[in-house]
């Protein structure tokens, strides 16, 4: 089996992570319970004549995925494999809404076009061209992971060598409205710092997207390997240690040798109790990190735990801003990301220094 | 006749979301389709739906479509003797 690296990383959230001459050099400080992307001029890579139907999450999921193929130096991929929780939800209201006011009449095809979930993977490949296998999954917070999946397998039996594999969900106005209604949003705002010591239920909701071009060809781009990816649909509180130790068994891992364990903590005081059994328990010893504080939560902001966690290796560097805890590490060899939304979905994943 | 076409060009912009567009640029008888806006087959829906919508008028033959939305001269031409709204 070939081992499976990233070779480029391209991430579009509420930092100005699209840059990658710059890792959280300069942190946005957020004071608000939805947070939005800090955009790149979309106009220097889409042509206005597309441009002008595509809402934000498809602008942010084509930009990202060129911004991936520009740095692993493609022009075009064998794959794309797109992961979303919500889809295209700007176009859905927007489609919706006129079906409702114009009482199931004067219906229009571009937002309904545009309002599919595998709308964003669709329009990257018009963009590049590419005609090969095009996938989208839509798995709620472990979406991204789903896809990522996909792509290791497909890389891993060489049925492919360069992959587009990436995560987006962007905010719509109705969609906030009605997770605020159950509570699913915090009903006040939050300082970024103070995400962890907020103790309300709800998460501070944002909207981003992730991709990387994933290959079975190391180059000098790469910034890790994938060694694994795990998702659990349902996974109780009291099985996460041993679920955990599994998953570095299965990988011939001593819990000594995870240099890094990323969390997904978004201050919801209902949930963020999972996150602490590994953090006060088999981890507590490891250098722990957190990064929704600076993303906000959406169904694929675990892409952003990748984003991270390749730069942590590839850099090898941890900026103060998401570290939980001080420990003293000479090199980062391996990175292990645990997320889950609201208790359910959660997802293992182990990145190694290439 | 010159308020509905300056109203018509507000529509052409706003319902085809032309980001990059003023009213001042869209020339009365510029053509919408190919060469001049260069719409496209989707806008051509959109327009109309818009025509029904707000002027009560329904095209049921595509060969009138390709007259009548030949610019916004035509449309507005076709619109004043036609709207029923």
């Amino acid at each position: 089996m070939s081992k499976v690296y990233i070779n480029s990383v391209a991430c579009i959230s509420a930092q100005k992570t699209f840059d990658n001459s710059t890792f959280l050099d300069e942190v946005i400080a957020h004071d608000s319970n939805v947070i939005s992307v800090v955009s790149p001029n979309y106009k220097e890579f889409i042509p206005p004549a597309a441009a002008r139907r595509m809402a934000k999450g498809i602008k942010m999921g084509v930009v990202a995925s060129k911004l991936a193929l520009q740095e692993a130096g493609l022009e075009n991929v064998d794959a794309i494999i797109t992961g979303t929780g919500m889809g295209c939800v700007v176009d859905s209201e927007k489609f919706l809404s006129k079906l409702i006011d114009n009482n199931e009449e004067y219906l229009t095809p571009t937002s309904f076009v545009q309002s599919t979930h595998n709308t964003v993977g669709g329009q990257i490949a018009l963009a590049i061209q590419c005609k090969g296998y095009n996938f989208t999954y839509v798995h709620c917070s472990t979406s991204f992971e789903s896809a990522v999946i996909d792509a290791k397998l497909q890389l891993e039996n060489n049925e492919e060598e360069n992959i587009l594999v990436g995560g987006v969900d962007e905010s719509g106005e109705h969609t906030i409205k009605v997770h605020s209604l159950i509570n699913h949003i915090k009903s006040e705002n939050v300082k970024s710092s103070e995400l962890l010591k907020s103790n309300t239920v709800g998460a501070v909701f944002s909207e981003g997207a992730s991709f990387s071009v994933l290959s079975n060809k190391k180059q000098n781009t790469s910034y890790a390997e994938i060694a694994d990816t795990q998702t659990f649909n349902t996974l109780p509180e009291k099985a996460l240690e041993k679920t955990a130790l599994d998953f570095l068994k299965e990988n011939n891992l001593e819990l000594s040798e995870v240099d890094v364990i990323i969390l997904g903590n978004n201050g919801d005081i209902d949930f963020d109790h999972y996150y602490d059994v590994l953090s006060s328990g088999i981890l507590k010893n490891t250098q722990q990190v957190y990064y929704k504080h600076l993303s906000g939560e959406h169904n694929t902001v675990s892409g952003f735990g990748f984003w991270l966690a390749s730069n942590l290796l590839k850099r090898q560097e941890i900026p103060e801003i998401v570290k939980l805890n001080q420990k003293d590490i000479s090199t980062i060899k391996t990175v292990l990301i645990y997320n889950q939304y609201r208790g359910e979905n959660h997802s293992f994943s182990l990145l190694r220094k290439c | 006749m010159d308020a509905l076409k300056e109203e018509l060009k507000n529509k052409i912009i706003e319902q085809l979301n032309l980001e990059d567009v003023t009213v001042d640029e869209i020339a009365d008888n510029d053509p919408l389709f190919g060469e001049g806006l260069g719409l496209d087959s989707i806008d051509a829906l959109e327009l109309i739906v818009m025509l029904d919508k707000d002027y009560g008028i329904k095209l049921s033959d595509p060969k009138e479509g390709k007259k009548i939305f030949e610019s916004v001269e035509t449309m507005a031409s076709y619109i004043s003797e036609n709207s029923s709204k």
